[in-house]
């Protein structure tokens, strides 16, 4: 079983790295987006500072400080909300309104220096409270998502293409005539696919920190993790596609229909905080949001394992849920 | 004085099917039915190891049905095949080859690489350069697969149906497509393969090739076994010695009223006869011109013509 296995692995990876076309968008196109979003948000920043207000309705206070020019003042539902965002200097204060007033100060920053003082000329008996963090600039944002978005378009359409072509022009029919079972050949599959986005995934991670580089706070080997289950998830979600069809057309149409959604919704190029429920509640049904999700709390909060654990047995619930469908309804040959 | 059990060749393909007695591979009751066609309505053969056997009939007479069916590609809507007494299963995959009509193969490998990806799938057979050597692909091992003639494709194709050093081939319409040249080149491969006491199981619209290479035939209309049987016997049992041919157009209306066996084509008329001489008269008699008269003997095309009919079906 492993010989025929391996048989199949080594031909399909000789098959892509030989696709010299495939492999060089593959690897480029992430590339690319990162840099070039990089490049456009890297400009000199608006000349006002941010300020992050736990209490509520705070618009209608009558206090002194929201007079202030040039700060922008933003409502924070609880206050672990907010200190992330100073922590990532997301805001350069962050205020709770009290007796007497609260405030935390990110001491990394230069501008929670600037805003500290503007507070304190109104507010001179504030009680102070400080953390740390350097700025997340939106390229380290920005990079998970890309990451992510990379890995499905491959895991997608390069194994939900493959298959029907394999299937479309004989090839499967004929690996049916010999003593491969399904279960070997979508093993191949999967492993192959696995072993090129490692690869692919790898030379961006690499290649990008070296340019640009980029803040990751949490453990490689669980970003690996992370990686591994989406992948799987993602494959398997391909698998499941092209386990019976053979029009590429028909394929096609309805992989569209999954890679637009998951593009727009899975939270790659902005955050889905303030939309309407239902959008989110959507977006959580697509593995891609659970990986970005956690790639993004290891990477920009230094999340441990039990911080993103439901996206993990999600991105594990549906790998399996999705092979198996995949396995139970493949066919070798057109109907 | 003739011999009375045929040419030497038909004494040699006689000493074979009969020097092996146990069939190979055997069809019971095969059906094969579709929601608006029955395919396979009832087939039943049994295939002797060590012969070539070939399964002739015209486009849409169930033939591809049968044999996929018997290659385990196709589930039948009933009957069996058995191999070795056994129904077809893991045994059967790993001691078969099979060569399909069309095959495509995986983008970006060479000849070489094919071979070896399906030599990885058995657990036993033959070494790749073996293979290459036997199918004459030396020159183009390390050719893209996609780079390769009609003739060079099969040739390769073939190779992927010998890698596990097969017991039982299926060869299925596997000269289709090539010029006169690649087909007598494939058709030496195939006589090489018989050579070494294989299992052959062919399908082939050449009626040529069938000849040349099969021990038995069976030939299949509209899902049903019409005949079966050793070529030249069929070909004694349905045809007197020769076939005359006229072309359509000098053959005169009143003609067709002679007491002959007419075989009417599109283009030329045959007429099967054992009595050369008298027909010969009967034709001048009718002033029949005899300036493009043909005479030869009977072959396998005229077998099947005569028991498919000679028109052109979709």
């Amino acid at each position: 079983m492993i010989a025929r296995l391996l048989a199949i692995l080594h031909a399909r990876n000789l098959e892509f790295l030989r696709d010299r076309g495939t492999l060089l968008f593959t690897t480029l196109l992430p590339f690319l987006i990162v840099v070039g979003m990089g490049f456009v948000f890297s400009g000199p920043e608006r000349p006002l500072f941010k300020v992050g207000v736990v209490t509520a309705h705070f618009e209608k206070s009558q206090d002194p400080f929201f007079g202030e020019r040039y700060v922008e003042f933003v409502a924070e539902p609880d206050s672990a909300t907010g200190l992330t965002k100073l922590m990532h200097q997301q805001v350069d204060l962050l205020v709770e309104l009290g007796q007497p007033v609260r405030y935390w100060v990110n001491t990394d920053s230069p501008k929670g220096y600037i805003a500290e003082k503007l507070l304190l000329a109104s507010h001179p008996d504030a009680a102070r409270q400080t953390v740390t963090g350097k700025a997340v600039r939106y390229v380290d944002w920005l990079l998970p998502g890309i990451l992510g978005m990379n890995m499905m378009f491959s895991c997608l359409l390069g194994v939900g293409y493959v298959v029907v072509r394999y299937r479309k022009s004989g090839f499967l029919k004929r690996l049916h005539a010999t003593p491969l079972t399904a279960f070997e050949f979508l093993s191949a599959q999967i492993l192959s696919r696995l072993f090129l986005i490692t690869f692919v995934t790898l030379v961006l991670y690499i290649g990008i920190s070296r340019i640009i580089g980029f803040h990751n706070a949490g453990s490689p080997w669980l970003l690996a993790l992370v990686a591994l289950l989406a992948a799987l998830s993602m494959i398997a979600l391909g698998l499941t596609i092209a386990a019976r069809f053979s029009s590429e057309e028909l394929v096609g149409g309805l992989l569209n229909l999954l890679t637009w959604p998951m593009m727009l919704l899975s939270g790659i190029w902005f955050s889905l905080e303030g939309s309407p429920k239902w959008v989110q509640w959507v977006a959580h049904l697509f593995p891609l949001t659970h990986a970005i999700d956690a790639a993004r709390a290891v990477m920009l909060d230094g999340a441990g394992i039990a911080t993103i654990a439901p996206n993990l047995v999600y991105l594990a619930a549906t790998a399996l849920g999705f092979l198996a469908f995949g396995a139970w309804s493949f066919r070798w040959r057109i109907d | 004085m003739p011999n009375p059990l045929g040419s030497r060749a038909c004494i040699r393909r006689k000493a074979r099917i009969e020097a092996v007695s146990e069939a190979i591979l055997e069809v019971r009751d095969l059906v094969k039915q579709y929601p608006s066609t029955t395919a396979v309505a009832g087939v039943s053969f049994a295939v002797p190891e060590g012969t070539c056997f070939g399964l002739l009939g015209p486009n849409g007479a169930g033939k591809t049905t049968t044999i996929e069916i018997m290659e385990g590609i196709l589930p039948p809507t009933s009957g069996a095949v058995l191999y070795r007494g056994e129904p077809i299963g893991r045994r059967f995959r790993e001691e078969a080859g099979i060569l399909f009509q069309k095959t495509a193969l995986q983008d970006f490998l060479t000849v070489r690489q094919c071979i070896t990806l399906f030599r990885g799938l058995y657990s036993r057979g033959l070494d790749v350069e073996e293979v290459i050597r036997q199918c004459a692909l030396e020159k183009i091992a390390d050719r893209d697969s996609r780079k390769l003639s009609g003739g060079q494709q099969q040739r390769l194709l073939l190779a992927l149906a010998l890698v596990n050093d097969p017991a039982i081939l299926f060869l299925d319409e596997p000269t289709t497509g090539l010029d006169p040249q690649a087909r007598r080149s494939f058709w030496e491969l195939v006589q090489s393969i018989k050579a070494r006491r294989k299992t052959i199981i062919l399908t082939t619209h050449y009626m040529e090739e069938a000849e040349l290479l099969c021990d038995e035939i069976a030939i299949m209309d509209r899902g049903r076994l019409v005949t079966r049987g050793e070529p030249r016997a069929l070909l004694r049992q349905h045809f007197a010695e020769v076939m005359l041919e006229l072309p359509r157009q000098e053959f005169p209306e009143s003609a067709r009223s002679l007491p002959l066996t007419l075989i009417e084509g599109p283009e030329r008329i045959e007429i099967s006869t054992h009595d050369l001489e008298g027909t010969l008269k009967l034709l001048l008699d009718a002033h029949v011109p005899l300036t493009q008269l043909r005479i030869r003997p009977a072959n396998l095309e005229d077998l099947f013509l005569e028991l498919t009919g000679t028109e052109l079906r979709s």
